[in-house]
């Protein structure tokens, strides 16, 4: 029950999180909704652990995921924006075989043993910095800093740049952006890649980094839903999303480290003598998942908040309305 | 003439659906190095090839159409439940708790008594996430995906704990599940199948459903919450109510599932951990049928036998020529993708009568929601 150890892993197992609801932001801020994140997240975390063992190469292995995952999301991409078909159900539907194809093609790959992991390191200097530095910046895997670039850097990108105001406005208002000359079926298709391809990513941080290894669906354990649902508690904001997805990845270590010790706090340790409580507290990940939309959506009424205008509305050019 | 025609084309849709879904699954298994003729044909034996194997296929399809019976309530009330998995559970825990007390009650009483107790148990698991939608307008997909993974850690802490069959309680293995339900207990079979009572009731209550959202005011409503939620607002129907009653509905449906298939195949409930390994993931597969037969309670019979065929016939495949089952999975997400896709041709010949002759669209087609529409408010 060491608050640093929490805290650091949470800040790893986080990332994963991080990656895939990332993803989700950039494709709901350009108008699309993908509900497939935990089917991409498997073919990522499948392709990235099976290019590992095969070629031994992990870094490529994260490139393969990517792909792999950005190609599987072009099918939601393609009935959604050019068929204009319904965004929830075809988000299922890439649940299903996102999840069914890494099934088949990594049959086996469970028995694989240990495969070459990406690095973690140490920042110089930086570790150093009292409580902060034994957290974040002690061997910490290279995925984990990189979320902790990117965060940055997409909130910047959304916010403060030029292709970031194109994508903000194919999501709020597409019929005005086409109207200005932005190409909304392409930059749509474009967004929901990359949100493909950071799905891959997080899948490939699970399978190469954080719990190594390739569990067939109990990989994921449905992470990619709880990615969904920080999405609408970050609203929509990749540095709120970060920081969501750290406390997430914390909490869950808390829950597997609480039943460690014999005491706690001079007290006997309840979830050590009692076994059973361990079934509540593996709840409370999706319990405090459900609390968090509940906070989430007040939080968007008072502020008159809320998704972007467009999402889930297909954009049919020459139709009245948005 | 020409109208004829278009009908016809639009009924034959789902056919084309699956088969271009079987086209991309053959392409799968030759890519995987197995002669998709093999492979399919291991896959109609296993589901049709006999007597026994197609009373296999309608026992999986059981509580698939329940599933999608709740699954056809909520879409048309525009509320996405995709929590059947938890609600199966949480019915099948009710259930067979009252199966596990009463026992000197008469066997018909228990079994009454036991699916009422499931309908409650899923009402209970669906109504939660309602009352959140309609009081906070919380997300529905994601609360009811959390709430699956809620009831299967509330299951295995049951079945390992307070309900644990007395005998493997005393045992080391201590294998999580129930005492065996007495034989009093179960749903009738036809003998030597396993068919048992349950598809008969869930026929039955295909047709009550089909009466419930055609035929009564309250179904009337949640179709009309479904097709224009603005609309039915404006006209006095309190929208966030009939989501979260839609929703409620949609579990009961669900936990009935579960019931059943304790009471007309496990007669205990028996857990490894995870949630399909109670549900065999109807919870899912119930909405690929439900959205397969249109959101339509009658279609979805068809539709419910269709995958439980798929699923059946899958076991049978993987025996003979080695491929992971799971392949089944994609299939099933490739009919769902085929399904949506070719919705589009419906909607613009639609689109351009509505321009051209404003003609009479047969209803059942017309009044499909767009799902989803408020997914996301």
């Amino acid at each position: 029950m060491d608050p640093i150890v929490i805290l650091s892993a949470g800040v790893a197992t986080g990332t994963v999180l991080f990656f895939a609801a990332l993803g989700e932001v950039f494709a709901e801020r350009s108008g699309v909704l993908n509900l497939g994140v935990e089917g991409m997240m498997l073919i990522g975390a499948m392709s990235a652990f099976s290019v590992a063992n095969s070629l031994g190469n992990p870094w490529l292995g994260i490139v393969v995921a990517m792909i792999a995952a950005g190609l599987i999301s072009q099918i939601h991409a393609y009935i959604v924006i050019t068929l204009q078909a319904d965004q929830v159900v075809s988000g299922l539907a890439l649940t299903f075989v996102g999840t069914g194809i890494s099934l088949v093609l990594g049959e086996g790959l469970s028995k694989a043993g240990t495969v070459a992991q990406i690095p973690a390191l140490s920042v110089p200097l930086l570790s150093q910095i009292p409580f902060l530095g034994p957290i974040f910046f002690t061997n910490q895997s290279v995925l984990v800093y990189l979320g902790y670039l990117i965060a940055p850097l997409a909130w910047y990108y959304i916010n403060r740049t030029r292709p970031g105001l194109h994508l903000r406005a194919v999501g709020e208002y597409p019929s005005a952006a086409d109207a200005l000359g932005i190409n909304v079926f392409a930059l749509r298709y474009w967004y929901v890649f990359v949100g493909g391809m950071l799905a891959g990513l997080g899948g490939a941080t699970l399978s190469l980094a954080v719990s190594p290894g390739w569990f067939s669906e109990l990989t994921t354990n449905g992470q990619g839903w709880i990615a969904v649902g920080l999405v609408i508690f970050a609203q929509w904001d990749p540095i709120r999303a970060a920081l969501g997805s750290y406390a997430f990845g914390a909490l869950r270590r808390m829950i597997l480290d609480i039943q460690g010790p014999l005491t706690l706090f001079g007290f006997d340790n309840p979830f050590y003598y009692n076994s059973y409580l361990g079934f509540f507290l593996q709840m409370i990940p999706y319990a405090f998942t459900v609390i968090v939309l509940v906070i989430g959506s007040r939080e968007a009424i008072r502020k008159r908040l809320g998704s972007p205008a467009a999402l889930g509305v297909p954009y049919i050019r020459g139709e009245r309305g948005k | 003439m020409r109208q004829r025609l278009e009908t016809l084309f639009d009924a034959l849709l789902p056919v084309l659906a699956t088969l271009a879904a079987l086209a991309v699954g053959a392409l799968m298994l030759l890519i995987l190095k197995v002669n998709p003729i093999t492979a399919y044909a291991a896959l109609w034996d296993g589901a049709f090839g006999s007597v026994n194997s197609f009373a296999e296929t309608l026992v999986k399809a059981t509580p698939l159409l329940l599933v999608a019976l709740g699954i056809c309530i909520s879409f048309r009330g525009d509320v996405i439940n995709i929590g059947g998995e938890g609600q199966m559970i949480v019915g099948a825990v009710t259930a067979t708790w009252v199966g596990l007390t009463f026992t000197d009650a008469p066997g018909w009483l228990v079994i009454t008594l036991a699916l009422f107790a499931g309908f409650l148990g899923g009402a209970l698991w669906g109504g939660i996430p309602g009352a959140l939608k309609a009081r906070f307008n919380v997300n529905e997909i994601l609360s009811t995906v959390m709430m699956n993974a809620i009831a299967v850690q509330l299951m295995n802490f049951l079945l390992r704990g307070p309900m644990i069959d007395p005998s493997q309680a005393q045992l080391a293995s201590k294998i999580p599940q129930t005492a065996r339900l007495l034989d009093a207990f179960h749903l009738a079979r036809l003998v030597p199948t396993r068919l048992h009572l349950g598809a008969l009731i869930a026929v039955i209550l295909a047709i009550l459903v089909y009466i419930l959202l055609w035929r009564t005011v309250l179904g009337y409503r949640i179709r009309a919450v479904g097709q224009s939620p603005f609309a039915s607002r404006y006209a006095g129907i309190k929208t966030p109510q009939y989501m979260a009653l839609a929703l409620l509905l949609s579990g009961a449906f669900a936990g009935l599932a579960g019931a059943i298939q304790v009471y007309g195949v496990n007669y205990r409930m028996i857990t490894d951990g995870s949630a399909s390994g109670f549900t065999g993931a109807a919870g899912f597969n119930g909405i690929v049928a439900a959205l397969f037969g249109q959101l339509h309670p009658l279609w979805s019979i068809p539709a419910s036998i269709l995958f439980g065929a798929l699923l059946v016939g899958a076991n049978k495949m993987q025996r003979v020529v080695q491929i992971p089952s799971a392949l089944i999975t994609v299939m099933n997400g490739l009919v769902v993708v085929f399904v949506v896709s070719s919705e589009i041709w419906r909607r613009r010949r639609q689109r351009r009568r509505l321009t051209q002759t404003p003609e009479a669209e047969t209803p059942s087609k017309q009044d499909q929601p767009e799902i989803g529409k408020e997914a996301r408010q």
